[in-house]
C-alpha cells in the first residue's frame, strides 16, 4: 500500500527530501539554542561583558539559522504535500477513466467521489505529517536526550525514567479511546443521516405529521452521540494532566538533586545555568513524546483512506484495449454468435444466454422487453462496454476484441437510458459527440434529432448554458440532445437505449422518419417500452430474462400472438375506438 | 414549480451577539460548572506561574548562598521551597484533571442542546424554508457549524481563558522583577501581535483562494464521476484528462501557497519568541554585569542572575501564550460565524398555524348525530369550535369533500403559477390533473395540503374553510404518494408503518397486499425485515413507488393526492403500481396527477392546465370531443413531461 502511493511523489520528490532535512537543522537548533543559553547564563556570573555579548551574537545567530530552516522546511512541506495530493488525485482520476462499465459499477460513482475528494485530502495531511512532524517529534526526543546526557548524565537518567510511564499511558489512553472513537463517528453518521433524510423527505415528514415522531427520533440520537462524545472527551482529556504531571515530577526532582549537586560539587559537575537548560530539554522532551502520539494516532486514522485509495490505483481492469487494433469499422453489420453474458464472475446467473443475431448494415432493430430482460446487457456488448462471457460479438466482421477501443466507440454510438448532460453551453455538450463539428453540422444533427426547434427558441440558442445535471431543460429535451450528441459523431452503428421515452410520440416519429432518410447506411438499434417507435424495424427481438424468446417482423411477431402481440395490444387498446 | 434553492452566500461580518448568546446558552445550562471550570483553569495557570517564581528563588536563595555554606545549612530551605513547589503543582494539577472533566459534559451537552433546538425548529418549518435553502447547506449547518462552535465550547474558550490568565500573571511576575525587561519584552509581544495579524490575513486570503478551487474540483469531480459512463460512450477520456489537468494544477497552487503560509507561521512565531530569549539574555546579562539598578515593584536593587533566569522562562511562557493566542482568534472568528447560522435556523419562523378546527374520532347515536368518541371508531369528524360567536361546538363529518374558488397563487411576488382556479370534488370522486411540467399540478395540490398557504376562504375541505384547520389535522386526512420518493433508514416493516405508527404487523402486511407490493417484498432476502438505507438504494423506482404507496395504504385516509411516477419503469411493474393505486383509490377523494393518460380515463372530471390555467375540464369523452388540448395529448401530438 505505501509503495503504491510512494510512487505518487514523482517530481517533488526534491521537496520531500528537503523537507525533511531542513527540519532536522530546525531542530538541532532548537536544541542547541538551550545549551549555548546556559553558557551565557554562567558568563554572567563572571561578569564578563565580551564574552556575554560573544555568546550572545551566536545565539542570535543559530535562531535566525533556525528561521531559515523553519522556513524552508514549512514550504518545502507544503509543496511536498500538495504537490503528492496533486499527483495521486491526477493517476486516481486518470485510473478511474479507464475503468471499465464493470469497474464503474463495482466502485460506484459517489465512493470515487469521496476517494478523489476527503480521502485524498486526508492522505495529503498525513503525508505534510509524516515529512514534518514524523521527523521533528523523535529527533526531538533523541537530540535533547542526548544534550541533556552532555550537560549531566545522572540527571539525564531522571528524564529516561520518566519517557516509559509515559508512553504506556499515551499508548493506553489511545487504545481505550480508539474504538470509542470509532463506534462514535458511526452514530455521528447515522445523526448526519438522520437530518439528511429530514430535509430530503420534509414532505413526507409533513403529509404524514410525523414532526413529534422525528424530533424523538433525533433526540434519542443525538442524545446516544452524546454520551458518546462525553465519554470519549473524558478519557482523551486525561491526557494533558498526565502529561503536566510528568512534567512537573520531572522538573521537581532535577530542582532537588541540581541543588544538592551544584551546591556539593562547588559548580564544578553542574552549573545554575545549566539547570535551566536541563529544564528546558526535560519539558522538549515530554512534549516531544505528546506530539508523537499525536502523529501516531493521525497517521493511524489514514490508513483507512489510504488503503481506499490504493484499492482503486490497484485495481486492474480487465476489459483493455488491444495493443494495434483495428482502427477502422468499415460497415455496420452486427453479429451475435452464440453470445452468453454475466456481470461479474462470480453471479449466479447469466444475465444473457446464447443470443445469436445477424444484422446487416443500415438496418433498423427494435429490442422489447420488461425491465430485468437485459435489453441494455445487450447492446452494451456491441460497443464492448462489457465484454462477453462466451461466444463473440462481430462488428463488421471482427470480433470487437480486436478493435481498438477508441476507434470502436467512436464509431459505434450508444444513447445510454441514464445519460448525462454537463455543465457548459448546448454546443460545449454537443461537441462531445465531435470537438471539431462545425455550427452547420451541430444544427443538422439536432434537426435530425428534433431538437433545433426548442433550442432556437431558447434565448441564447446554442450558447444556453446547461446546469450541472441538465436540470434546466425537460426529460424530453435532455433526450433529444443526447441523441443529437450522439450523432454528431456519424457513427456507423447508432443504439437508442429508451432514450425517447419521455418524447411524444409525434417527435418520436419524426425522429425516427429523419434516421431513415437521412442515414439509410446507419445500422440503427432501438430498445423501447413503447411497442410504435419499434414497429417498422427490419428486425423486432423480444427479450425475456436474458433470452430471445421472440424474433422477426412486426407482422411475423402479431402472427406469433406472444409477448409481442400481448405487449401490442395493452398499449394500443387504451386508445378509444374513437380515434 | 417551486423556485430553485439559491447558493448561500455568507456575510463575513462576526458581531458579538452570537458570542454572547451561545454563552448565555452555555451558562443557562452549566452555570455552576462553568463557575467551577473557571476557577479550576485560574488555579491551574497562576500556580504554572507561581511554580516559576520559585525556581528563581531556588536559584537565590539556596543554590548560590549554598555554594559559600555547603548544602547542610540550606538544605532546610531548599525543602522548603520543593515542598512549596509541590503544594502549586499538585492545586494546578488537580485543576487541570477536573475542568476537563466537566468541559466535557459542558461542551456536548450545549452542542446536543443546539443540535436538538435546530432540528426541533426545523421540523417546523414551512416548506418554502426548504426550497430556498439549498439541502447541502442546511446539512453543513449541523455538520460544520455545530462542529466549530463544539471546538469553541470546549476548547477554545476555556483555553482562551486560560491563555490570557497565563498572560495577565506573567506580565504581573514581570514587573515584579524588572521594568526595564518587561517594557523590552512588551515591546517584542506587540511585534509578534504585528506578524501574527500581517500572517494571519494573508493566510486568510489564501485558505480563501484554496477553498474556491477546492469546491471547483469538488465539483467537476462529481460532474465527471456521475458521467463516467458517458465520458467511456463518447471516448471523451482525453479531453477530461485535459480538462482535469487544468483544475487540478489550480488547486495545487493554491493550496500549496495556502498551507506554506499556514506552516510558516509556527518556526516564525517561535524564533521571534527564540530572538527575544537571546536579546533578553545579552540585555539581562548587561544589567547584571554593568550594575545598572533595577526598578520593579520590590522598589531598586541590583538584578541578579536567578532574575534574569526566571525572566527568560517567563518570556518564553509569554511567547508560546501569544502564539497560542493567533490561533484561538481565528478559531472564535470561524466559530462565531457559524454559530450565527446556527441560531439563524433556530430562530427562523415556524409554519404559521392559526387553525383551530380539529380531527376526532366520532359515532353516530340512534339520532344519527355525531358525538365525540374517546376510541377509534372509524368514524371521523371534524370538531368545530365556534369561539367568536356563541362558544358552541359543533361535528361535522369527515367525507373528503373539496372545493377550491378563483385560486391565485405565486410562489414569488412577481411571478404568478395559478390563476383562477375553481373545482369541486365531491366524496369519492376522481380528479385528474393533465399538463406539461410547470402547468401548476403540483401546485394545486401543495396548496390544499397548505404546503403553502393562501389568503382565507378559498378552499372549503367539507365545508370547512381550510385555514381554521389545524394544519396537522388537515395533513392528517390527507394521503400523499409523491413523485420522488423518500424512504427512511429502518426496515421495509418501518417504512410501511410510517403511515400509522400504532398499526400492527398484519395491517401492514395488508396495506403492502393493497399496494401489490408484497410480492416483491417477500422476495428480498429478509422480507418485511429487509433493512433499507439510503433512500432505500437497493430497490428499483417502481418497487419503491410500491412502498411509497402501501406507507399510504396503512394510514387508510378520505383523502388521496397521486403524484405519478415519471421515470421509466417498464410496462409489467407499471401497471403492478396502476393496481396498486387503483385499490388505493378505491371510495376516497382522489386528486391524481397524471402522466401516464391510462390513468387519466377513468377519472370522474379532467382538469387540463396550461401556464397555471385550467383551460379544459370534463370528462374524458367530453374531452376528447373538444378536440383541444387534451385531445392533441391524447393523440400524441404534445409532449406530456
Amino acid at each position: 500500500m505505501f509503495k503504491i502511493l510512494a510512487g505518487r511523489i514523482g517530481e517533488y520528490k526534491k521537496a520531500t527530501i528537503l523537507t525533511p532535512l531542513f527540519m532536522v537543522g530546525e531542530v538541532a537548533m532548537e536544541v542547541i539554542i538551550p545549551t549555548v543559553m546556559a553558557v551565557l547564563i554562567d558568563h554572567m556570573g563572571t561578569e564578563s561583558l565580551a564574552d556575554i555579548v560573544r555568546y550572545g551574537l551566536l545565539l542570535l545567530g543559530l535562531a535566525f539559522v533556525s528561521l531559515f530552516c523553519g522556513m524552508k522546511s514549512a514550504r518545502y512541506g507544503a509543496t511536498a504535500s500538495t504537490g503528492f495530493a496533486k499527483n495521486l488525485r491526477r493517476d486516481l482520476f486518470y485510473k478511474t477513466l479507464d475503468f471499465s462499465f464493470e469497474d464503474v459499477d463495482e466502485f460506484s460513482s459517489s465512493s470515487l467521489v469521496t476517494r478523489l475528494t476527503n480521502d485524498v485530502s486526508q492522505l495529503q495531511m498525513a503525508f505534510q505529517m509524516l515529512i514534518r512532524m514524523a521527523v521533528r517529534t523523535p529527533l526531538m526526543l533523541v537530540f535533547s536526550v542526548l544534550m541533556s546526557f552532555r550537560i549531566n548524565h545522572r540527571m539525564s537518567l531522571i528524564f529516561l525514567m520518566i519517557i516509559p510511564f509515559m508512553g504506556t499511558f499515551l499508548w493506553l489512553i489511545f487504545h481505550i479511546s480508539h474504538p470509542i472513537f470509532r463506534r462514535i463517528f458511526k452514530r455521528y453518521d447515522a445523526l448526519n443521516n438522520s437530518v439528511q433524510e429530514n430535509v430530503a423527505g420534509i414532505r413526507v415528514v409533513k403529509s404524514f405529521v410525523r414532526e413529534d415522531y422525528e424530533i424523538q427520533k433525533f433526540k434519542k440520537t443525538s442524545e446516544e452521540v452524546r454520551n458518546d462524545f462525553v465519554h470519549a472527551e473524558k478519557v482523551m482529556a486525561l491526557n494533558n494532566p498526565f502529561n503536566m504531571l510528568c512534567i512537573k515530577t520531572t522538573i521537581l526532582l532535577v530542582c532537588y538533586f541540581a541543588a544538592k549537586i551544584i551546591i556539593n560539587t562547588h559548580s564544578t559537575e553542574l552549573t545554575t545555568g545549566q539547570l535551566s537548560s536541563l529544564i528546558s530539554y526535560g519539558v522538549q522532551i515530554l512534549t516531544a513524546m505528546m506530539m508523537m502520539s499525536m502523529v501516531f494516532i493521525q497517521v493511524t486514522f489514514s490508513t483507512e483512506a489510504a488503503s481506499r485509495i490504493s484499492e482503486v490505483l490497484d485495481h486492474s481492469s480487465r476489459l483493455v484495449s488491444p495493443e494495434n487494433g483495428i482502427t477502422e469499422v468499415k460497415d455496420g453489420s452486427i453479429v451475435f454468435d452464440h453470445v452468453f453474458f454475466k456481470y461479474g464472475e462470480h453471479s449466479r446467473n447469466y444475465a444473457l444466454s446464447d443470443i445469436n443475431l445477424d444484422i446487416r448494415s443500415g438496418q433498423t432493430i427494435g429490442i422489447i422487453g420488461a425491465t430485468g430482460s437485459s435489453k441494455t446487457s445487450l447492446i452494451q456488448l456491441i460497443s464492448r462496454l462489457y465484454d462477453v462471457t462466451e461466444g463473440s460479438v462481430k462488428v463488421s466482421g471482427h470480433d470487437v476484441r480486436e478493435y481498438d477501443l477508441k476507434s470502436l466507440r467512436d464509431q459505434v454510438a450508444v444513447v445510454l437510458q441514464k445519460n448525462v448532460l454537463f455543465s457548459g453551453t448546448i454546443k460545449d455538450n454537443l461537441r462531445w459527440g465531435n470537438k471539431d463539428a462545425s455550427d452547420e453540422e451541430i444544427k443538422r444533427v439536432c434537426r435530425l434529432a428534433q431538437a433545433d426547434e426548442f433550442i432556437e427558441q431558447f434565448p441564447d440558442k446554442y450558447d444556453t448554458m446547461l446546469s450541472q445535471g441538465g436540470t434546466n431543460v425537460s426529460g424530453g429535451q435532455k433526450q433529444r440532445l443526447c441523441i443529437a450528441r450522439a450523432l454528431l459523431k456519424k457513427p456507423k452503428i447508432i443504439i437508442l437505449d429508451d432514450s425517447t421515452s419521455a418524447v411524444d410520440t409525434k417527435t418520436d416519429a419524426l425522429i425516427r422518419q429523419a434516421f431513415k432518410k437521412e442515414i439509410p447506411d446507419t445500422t440503427k438499434i432501438i430498445i423501447a417500452q413503447r411497442v410504435n417507435s419499434i414497429e417498422e424495424s427490419d428486425q423486432i427481438i423480444v427479450l425475456d430474462n436474458g433470452k430471445i424468446v421472440e424474433h422477426g417482423t412486426h407482422d411475423e411477431l402479431m402472427k406469433l400472438k406472444g409477448i409481442y402481440y400481448e405487449v401490442y395490444d395493452s398499449q394500443t387498446r387504451r386508445k378509444g375506438d374513437d380515434l | 414549480m417551486p423556485p430553485r434553492p439559491q447558493r448561500f452566500v455568507s456575510d463575513k461580518k462576526i458581531d458579538m451577539k452570537s458570542l454572547k448568546r451561545l454563552m448565555s446558552y452555555v451558562l443557562r445550562r452549566y452555570g455552576m460548572r462553568f463557575v467551577v471550570v473557571f476557577i479550576c483553569i485560574c488555579l491551574s495557570s497562576v500556580s504554572t506561574v507561581i511554580v516559576n517564581n520559585f525556581m528563581a528563588k531556588l536559584i537565590d536563595t539556596v543554590i548560590i548562598p549554598g555554594l559559600d555554606t555547603g548544602f547542610d545549612a540550606i538544605r532546610d530551605k531548599l525543602y522548603q521551597i520543593i515542598f512549596n513547589m509541590l503544594i502549586f503543582d499538585i492545586l494546578g494539577l488537580a485543576a487541570a484533571v477536573i475542568y476537563p472533566q466537566i468541559m466535557a459534559v459542558v461542551g456536548q451537552g450545549t452542542i446536543k442542546s443546539l443540535r436538538d433546538d435546530m432540528f426541533e425548529n426545523m421540523e417546523t418549518l414551512p416548506i418554502r424554508y426548504f426550497d430556498r435553502h439549498a439541502h447541502g447547506e442546511i446539512m453543513s449547518t449541523y455538520t460544520n457549524d455545530v462542529g466549530t462552535i463544539r471546538m469553541l465550547v470546549g476548547q477554545t474558550i476555556p483555553q482562551a481563558l486560560s491563555s490570557l490568565l497565563s498572560i495577565a500573571v506573567i506580565l504581573f511576575s514581570m514587573v515584579n522583577y524588572s521594568i526595564w525587561l518587561t517594557v523590552f519584552v512588551l515591546l517584542v509581544a506587540y511585534l509578534m501581535f504585528v506578524i501574527t495579524k500581517k500572517f494571519g490575513g494573508k493566510s486568510t486570503k489564501y485558505m480563501a483562494a484554496q477553498q474556491k478551487s477546492i469546491a471547483e474540483e469538488e465539483g467537476f469531480i462529481e460532474e465527471m464521476m456521475e458521467g463516467l459512463k458517458v465520458v467511456k460512450v463518447f471516448t471523451h477520456e482525453e479531453e477530461a484528462r485535459k480538462d482535469f489537468d487544468r483544475v487540478n494544477e489550480q488547486l495545487f497552487r493554491d493550496s500549496e501557497t495556502a498551507n506554506a503560509t499556514a506552516n510558516s507561521l509556527m518556526p516564525i512565531l517561535a524564533n521571534v519568541g527564540n530572538i527575544m530569549y537571546v536579546v533578553l539574555a545579552i540585555v539581562g546579562g548587561l544589567l547584571v554585569v554593568m550594575k545598572i539598578p533595577n526598578l520593579s515593584l520590590k522598589g531598586v536593587s541590583t538584578i541578579s542572575i536567578g532574575v534574569i533566569i526566571s525572566f527568560l522562562s517567563l518570556s518564553r511562557q509569554l511567547s508560546h501564550t501569544i502564539s497560542q493566542v493567533s490561533q484561538q482568534v481565528s478559531a472564535i472568528a470561524m466559530a462565531l460565524a457559524g454559530s450565527d447560522r446556527v441560531f439563524a435556523l433556530i430562530d427562523e419562523k415556524p409554519e404559521e398555524d392559526e387553525g383551530y378546527v380539529m380531527l376526532v374520532n366520532a359515532y353516530k347515536d340512534e339520532n344519527g348525530e355525531l358525538h365525540e368518541a374517546d376510541h377509534h371508531t372509524g368514524l371521523w369528524a371534524w370538531k368545530h369550535y365556534h369561539a367568536q360567536s356563541d362558544h358552541s361546538t359543533t361535528y361535522v363529518e369527515l367525507k373528503g369533500d373539496i372545493q377550491m374558488v378563483d385560486v391565485d397563487f405565486a410562489y414569488e411576488p412577481d411571478k404568478q403559477v395559478l390563476f383562477d382556479v375553481s373545482l369541486y370534488a365531491h366524496p369519492g370522486q376522481k380528479i385528474a390533473f393533465v399538463g406539461a411540467t410547470g402547468a401548476g399540478k403540483t401546485t394545486i395540490t401543495n396548496l390544499i395540503n397548505r404546503f403553502y398557504d393562501i389568503p382565507d376562504g378559498k378552499i372549503r375541505y367539507d365545508g370547512i374553510n381550510v385555514n381554521k384547520i389545524k394544519k396537522p389535522d388537515l395533513r392528517r386526512s390527507l394521503g400523499m404518494v409523491l413523485q420522488d420518493v423518500n424512504l427512511f433508514t429502518g426496515t421495509v416493516m418501518d417504512n410501511i408503518r410510517y403511515g400509522k405508527l400504532d398499526a400492527t404487523d398484519e395491517e401492514c402486511i395488508n396495506a403492502a397486499k393493497l399496494a401489490n407490493a408484497h410480492d416483491f417484498i417477500m422476495r428480498l432476502p429478509e422480507g418485511y425485515d429487509t433493512m433499507l438505507t439510503g433512500n432505500g438504494q437497493q430497490l428499483s423506482q417502481g418497487q419503491r413507488q410500491l412502498l411509497s404507496i402501501a406507507r399510504a395504504a396503512v394510514a387508510d385516509p378520505p383523502v388521496m393526492i397521486l403524484d405519478e411516477a415519471t421515470s421509466s419503469i417498464d410496462t409489467r411493474t407499471e401497471a403492478l403500481v396502476q393496481r396498486g393505486m387503483d385499490n388505493l383509490m378505491e371510495g376516497r377523494t382522489v386528486f391524481v396527477i397524471a402522466h401516464r393518460l391510462s390513468t387519466v380515463r377513468n377519472s370522474d372530471a379532467i382538469m387540463v392546465l396550461d401556464h397555471g390555467h385550467i383551460v379544459e375540464r370534463g370528462t374524458h369523452e367530453q374531452l376528447l370531443e373538444q378536440k383541444g388540448i387534451y385531445y392533441q395529448l391524447y393523440t400524441g401530438a404534445f409532449e406530456l413531461e
